[in-house]
């Protein structure tokens, strides 16, 4: 057997964004012959990740952070030499792509202002060290923002969003996934109609599951406003959740306010809840923690999950009031649904295993298994400990080096694989989120693997159910119905929400007590 | 009018810095959009950038 080979190609000055290299890195690992591939940018922390994979070579070692490098491990030489003979030939189509589109690509924000005469958003997602400096130059331009990059300072994000208050302009962000203006999703955002209900969030998956529910009844949003997850901290003092909240007030178009986030820093909350009620419209607000208290008063209705906060607004829009249930199908059905999984199970219970694309549809999971099965394990709250576990495979230490969880179902894939070799599992719970920027087929991504996982438990004696929602709508790019069908055809229990899916994974991993006490209204 | 409240009533125009596929979505979507070939600025040296971006704010801010 020839020994593996090391080979780097390093392109000076030649920045690609992140999308593009983790599309040639994967690209790259599945060619023949090709054990390992990395496609980064030098940066010193990217530097060390490639050493850590025993991929700097001297020549990457020497490359600074505008260089490109490519590097692969193969089986040989020549098929390292493919490799990164392949790897010109993606950069090369992409600028052929660029260039017989026949537009001219600008360099500079200021320039590009001057290409697109009346541009009113900046939409920035370079890399976090670079984008504050990038959302400065588009506010000080008179440009609203949409900052998708993570990475930025908190006291860069308080220097931000005063200067958008100064000029009446929004500052969504950073780390800010989903917003819908003026009927454009932006980012992550699924393919909503325009109506009246207007929203503000610092959530992105939070913002698809309650405007995808709230088309799938064929009510629309006004305006959707994401603010970032910090918004609400002490120091942003909710800074542009205020803006946001100020303007849709104003909004002749919009009915209904929902807000969605985590419960506010004990300062900003009194604030918050001042300004709804002088909003002077319904308010639904969605704070998704521990301890918050549901319902209504005069013009504000506190929900607990983020499908209450869709019915609930459906509900102020007809003028009836709203009862939170937990399934939306009949008992009789449901009953017979968990009765059904659980005999397939071969045994009284077993433990859940989430594993989430969506950060905040995470966290709406941990908070719903909870109370049902006791103590639930979870990157998203260290120390944490417990049976069955949530994991947010969205979080850091998943994405360094790779792409989101929405984009690139490889680490949910290996997950899944793992969950179903551990005997105490019994269900594995997924959200499969679609809509713009997300993968081209997220079902069909992780079908495969469910099918495999099924066969696994099997060849053990054993059972596993699979349970999931999908967050889209029918005038999503993946076709909401078609991703609906593939999942069920690997034998999935689909359900119309998050919050839904959570719940039958509680039933069928806690049998009748937790199905009865959901039954009963005791969640 | 707030600046906001006019921009609800605009088309929306959208300048794009970082992720390529952003600005495709939107071009498919008709929506008017620049896509920027972005690279760091100042070589990829951050403080050199601060320090360049922090020059312009001079210069605006004196006009």
């Amino acid at each position: 057997m020839s020994p593996e080979t090391i080979r780097s190609l390093v392109k000076p000055s030649a920045y690609q964004d992140s999308v593009t290299l983790l599309l040639l890195a994967r690209q790259l690992r599945s060619g023949p012959g090709v054990v390992e591939a990395a496609a980064l940018m030098a940066t010193p922390s990217n530097r060390d990740l490639l050493e850590q994979s025993g991929l700097l070579t001297a020549e990457a070692a020497k490359a600074g952070s505008n260089d490109l490098v490519i590097a692969v491990r193969a089986e040989s030489a020549a098929a390292a030499a493919v490799a990164l003979a392949e790897s010109e030939a993606f950069l090369g189509a992409k600028r052929k792509r660029l260039e017989d589109s026949g537009r001219a690509l600008p360099r500079t924000l200021e320039s590009a202002r001057r290409h697109l005469p009346g541009a009113n958003l900046a939409l920035i997602s370079v890399p976090g060290a670079f984008a504050a400096l990038e959302a400065k130059k588009a506010l000080r331009l008179g440009l609203h923002v949409m900052l998708f990059s993570d990475n930025v300072g908190l006291e860069d994000e308080v220097a931000l969003k005063g200067l958008a208050v100064q000029k009446g302009l929004l500052m969504m962000g950073p780390d800010c996934g989903t917003a819908i203006l003026n009927g454009v999703p932006l980012g992550f955002a699924n393919a909503v109609p325009r109506g009246r209900i207007g929203l503000v969030s610092a959530s992105g998956t939070g913002l698809q599951q309650v405007t995808a529910l709230l088309a799938s009844q064929g009510e629309g949003v006004s305006q959707a406003i994401g603010v970032g997850g910090r918004d609400l901290s002490e120091a942003v003092g909710g800074l542009m959740t205020f803006q946001a909240l100020d303007a849709l007030a104003a909004d002749p178009t919009t009915e209904i306010i929902v807000m969605i986030g985590k419960p506010p820093a004990p300062a900003v909350r009194a604030r918050v809840e001042a300004r709804l009620r002088a909003a002077g419209k319904p308010c639904v607000l969605a704070l998704l923690g521990q301890g918050v208290k549901e319902g209504r008063d005069a013009t504000v209705h506190a929900v607990a999950t983020l499908e209450d906060a869709a019915w609930a607004a459906l509900a102020m829009l007809e003028g009836r009031p709203y009862i939170p249930q937990p399934f939306s199908i009949p008992a009789m059905e449901l009953r017979e649904c968990v009765e059904e999984f659980c005999r397939a199970l071969r045994r009284e219970d077993g433990a859940v295993r989430a594993l989430y694309a969506g950060g905040t549809l995470a966290h709406e999971a941990v908070l719903i298994l909870e109370p049902l099965l006791g103590p639930i394990a979870t990157n998203l709250r260290p120390g944490s400990g417990g049976r069955h576990r949530v994991t947010d495979l969205g979080a850091d230490e998943y994405t360094v080096g790779r792409a989101h969880p929405m984009l690139d179902a490889t680490v949910r894939v290996e997950e899944i694989r793992k969950a179903a070799q551990d005997p105490d599992v019994a269900v594995i719970l997924l959200d499969v989120v679609l809509g713009h920027g997300a993968a081209p087929d997220p079902a069909g991504d992780v079908a495969a693997a469910i099918e495999a996982a099924r066969a696994t438990a099997k060849m053990a004696g054993r059972g596993l159910a699979v349970v999931a929602s999908v967050i889209g709508t029918a005038g999503d790019p993946q076709d909401l119905a078609a991703q609906c069908a593939r999942l069920e055809a690997a034998g999935v229990w689909v359900l119309p929400s998050n919050a839904q899916a959570v719940r039958a994974a509680a039933c069928i991993a806690g049998g009748e007590p937790v199905l009865a006490r959901l039954l009963e209204g005791r969640p | 009018m707030s600046p906001l409240a006019a921009f609800f009533r605009q088309e929306l125009r959208v300048i794009n810095l970082g992720l390529e596929q952003f600005a495709g979505e939107l071009d498919r979507l008709g929506v008017p959009v620049v896509h920027v070939a972005w690279s760091p600025p100042a070589g990829g040296d951050l403080k050199k950038a601060a320090l360049l971006a922090s020059l312009t704010d001079e210069d605006e801010d004196d006009r």
